[in-house]
């Protein structure tokens, strides 16, 4: 059997390129750093990443197949890069004091980011059921190292090992799904699987429905969905803060970014079946992460199940599959970068080595001991509560009136109410932060580092921007799927 | 020619058997080796499918689902370690320090 040379053009995975020199450069001038001035390695992956988002924006308006159609170059990828890269570039600012502070600043912190961020851009412009594979383990593998990267804290450890072994037992799982699919259709590219979907015979295969439903469990663990989420409170109340809050954002949006490309690329024609299962995992995902985190007293713990309620919301944008319901799942993964990350950025000035002071308790007064960062805090609460003038309340409103204009009037409904319920939890911080005296009389002043201060500017003005003027973006997310959904 | 469906029906118990290895025994390594049962069961069924139906894609699959999966044992033991260097156990049962 011949095998074809595909023609090899760099300039299509540019941004992946730059991102991988910059991953191995930070690792090769950390030999060259003493301990104490490995901050110097953030300024670099932060212009790698820079780097990265200046290539794709050189790439916005292309729309075509690279490497033999297993990577392919459109708006939408390039859309989720820029998600992933202002992620990262966040999550890179406010680590710079944070890793120092925990005692674990080596230099293998950033490279594992970069090396991390460029499996999610691999993951965004896979074509192919190997590219996107490929990509998510290599944006799982650096995670587990990360998570455990506070390597004599015990709970940094557990939350590392229950990672791993809940995410590789996802990857079999995913890859079984992949096997079946292929098994059943005889192609891994995404378009053709589609093409070949049109068959009756093919399409009517119970080992493809198989595959289907596996591929969903593989997906929903990574982005953790109900009931696939047991892992999520654990592992994020473990992990290092700033890594808990990439993981949140960036895994997050880079499994939305390859369920989107199978089950509206590949599976579109399955539609019928995937809908129904994801209507269900919409509906659990909201409502048990919402109700559990009425309960949480842990702040890490408190933002995991309310990023699960989040997944459940996204939902609703896949289950409508629109135009308007893909785009609106893009707008919403930038406000709830941002918002995101913001909370966790105040939850890292907060927090005191050794990952103290994480008790909601520990909040009491703050607002007015530090207006500022109070003020910041309350716009990302209300945000993610969805509440306007914030970005949350935009991106909630359009993803639920794509759900409602596909017929998913219940639905959406469900989601209005969970989002009230969710006001609860989220107020209930604002409500300890100014309303309550602090128990402890003497505190340690928090320390403002100028990455901190600049990621919660960042973070603070965008959730304003798109909250009254989301406009623009909700442009660029439309022109972003403009070449994807027409196929 | 032995048929499609014995190479299918065997990779299933492969993966059956690993799942349940995954989810009722305690020891870290003994999941470990689960795990890794069910992706080479994944690869089986791979290289089956490969086989009937004519194309290379699946057998590219199972290299690089080998690399993967030796990339992810090479982490996992190296968490172990790291445990074991805090608190000298592989079972995960004492492995708890958070719940909810």
């Amino acid at each position: 059997m011949p095998i074809p040379l595909p023609t090899v053009n760099l300039i299509d995975i540019s941004p992946e390129i730059i991102l991988g020199v910059f991953g191995v450069l930070v690792l090769l001038i950390d030999l060259f750093l003493r301990r104490e001035r490995k901050g110097h390695l953030a300024v670099l992956s932060l212009i790698g990443v820079v780097g990265a988002f200046y290539a794709s924006l050189r790439l916005w308006g292309s729309s075509h197949y690279a490497f033999s159609q297993s990577i392919v170059v459109d708006n939408l990828s390039l859309f989720f890069n820029g998600i992933f890269l202002l992620g990262t570039a966040l999550v890179i600012l406010m680590s710079v004091s944070y890793i120092r502070r925990e005692g674990i600043n080596l230099g293998e912190y950033y490279s594992l980011l970069l090396f991390s961020t460029l499996g999610m851009l691999i993951i965004s412009s896979g074509n192919d059921l190997i590219i996107l594979f490929l990509g998510l383990e290599l944006v799982s593998i650096p995670l587990y190292i990360l998570s455990g990267f506070a390597r004599t804290n015990l709970k940094s450890n557990e939350a590392a090992l229950k990672y791993l072994l809940l995410g590789v037992f996802a990857t079999a799982f995913l890859l079984y799904g992949i096997a079946l699919v292929y098994g059943s259709t005889g192609s891994i590219k995404l378009p053709m699987i589609a093409k070949l979907l049109s068959d009756t015979a093919v399409s009517s295969n119970p080992l493809l429905f198989i595959g289907m439903g596996m591929l969903i469990i593989g997906f929903g663990f990574k982005v953790a969905l109900v009931p696939f989420h047991m892992w999520t409170p654990d592992v994020y109340e473990g992990a290092p803060t700033s890594v808990t809050a990439f993981m949140s954002v960036g895994v997050k949006a880079a499994g939305f970014a390859a369920l989107l490309r199978v089950l509206l690329t590949a599976l579109d024609k399955l539609q019928f079946s995937w809908v129904s299962i994801l209507v269900v995992l919409a509906i659990l995902t909201m409502t048990v992460g919402n109700v559990i985190a009425l309960v949480q007293t842990n702040i890490k713990r408190l933002l995991a199940y309310s990023s699960i309620a989040h997944a459940g919301y996204l939902l609703l944008g896949l289950v409508a599959g629109s135009r308007l319901g893909v785009s609106s799942i893009l707008f919403y993964l930038v406000v709830y970068a941002l918002m995101n990350l913001g909370a966790f950025a105040v939850v890292i000035l907060v927090g005191r080595k050794g990952d103290q002071n994480l008790h909601l308790n520990d909040y009491a007064g703050l607002g007015y001991r530090y207006p500022l960062m109070g003020a910041a805090m309350s716009i990302f609460l209300f945000s993610l509560a969805g509440i306007p003038p914030t970005a949350g309340f935009v991106a909630k409103f359009y993803i639920f009136s794509a759900a409602v204009k596909e017929g998913f009037v219940k639905l959406a409904i469900i989601g209005v109410l969970n989002s009230a319920l969710s006001l609860f939890y989220y107020l209930r911080i604002m409500v300890i932060m100014y309303m309550r005296e602090p128990e402890k009389k003497e505190v340690l002043p928090i320390l403002f580092s100028p990455g901190l201060v600049i990621a919660l500017l960042i973070a603070v003005l965008g959730v304003l921007y798109l909250g009254i003027l989301p406009s623009r973006v909700l442009d660029l997310a439309t022109s972003a799927i403009r070449t994807f959904l027409s196929g | 020619m032995v048929p499609l469906s014995y190479y299918l029906l065997l990779s299933a118990v492969l993966f059956s058997i690993g799942a349940v290895g995954v989810l009722i025994r305690r020891n870290v390594l003994i999941m470990f080796m689960s795990i890794e049962l069910m992706l080479n069961a994944v690869n089986l069924s791979f290289v089956a499918f490969s086989r009937f139906l004519d194309s290379l894609e699946g057998q590219v699959f199972v290299f690089l689902v080998m690399a993967v999966a030796a990339a992810e044992v090479a982490v996992g033991l190296a968490i172990i370690i790291c445990i074991f260097r805090n608190k000298a156990t592989v079972n995960v049962d004492e492995i708890n320090l958070m719940k909810g």
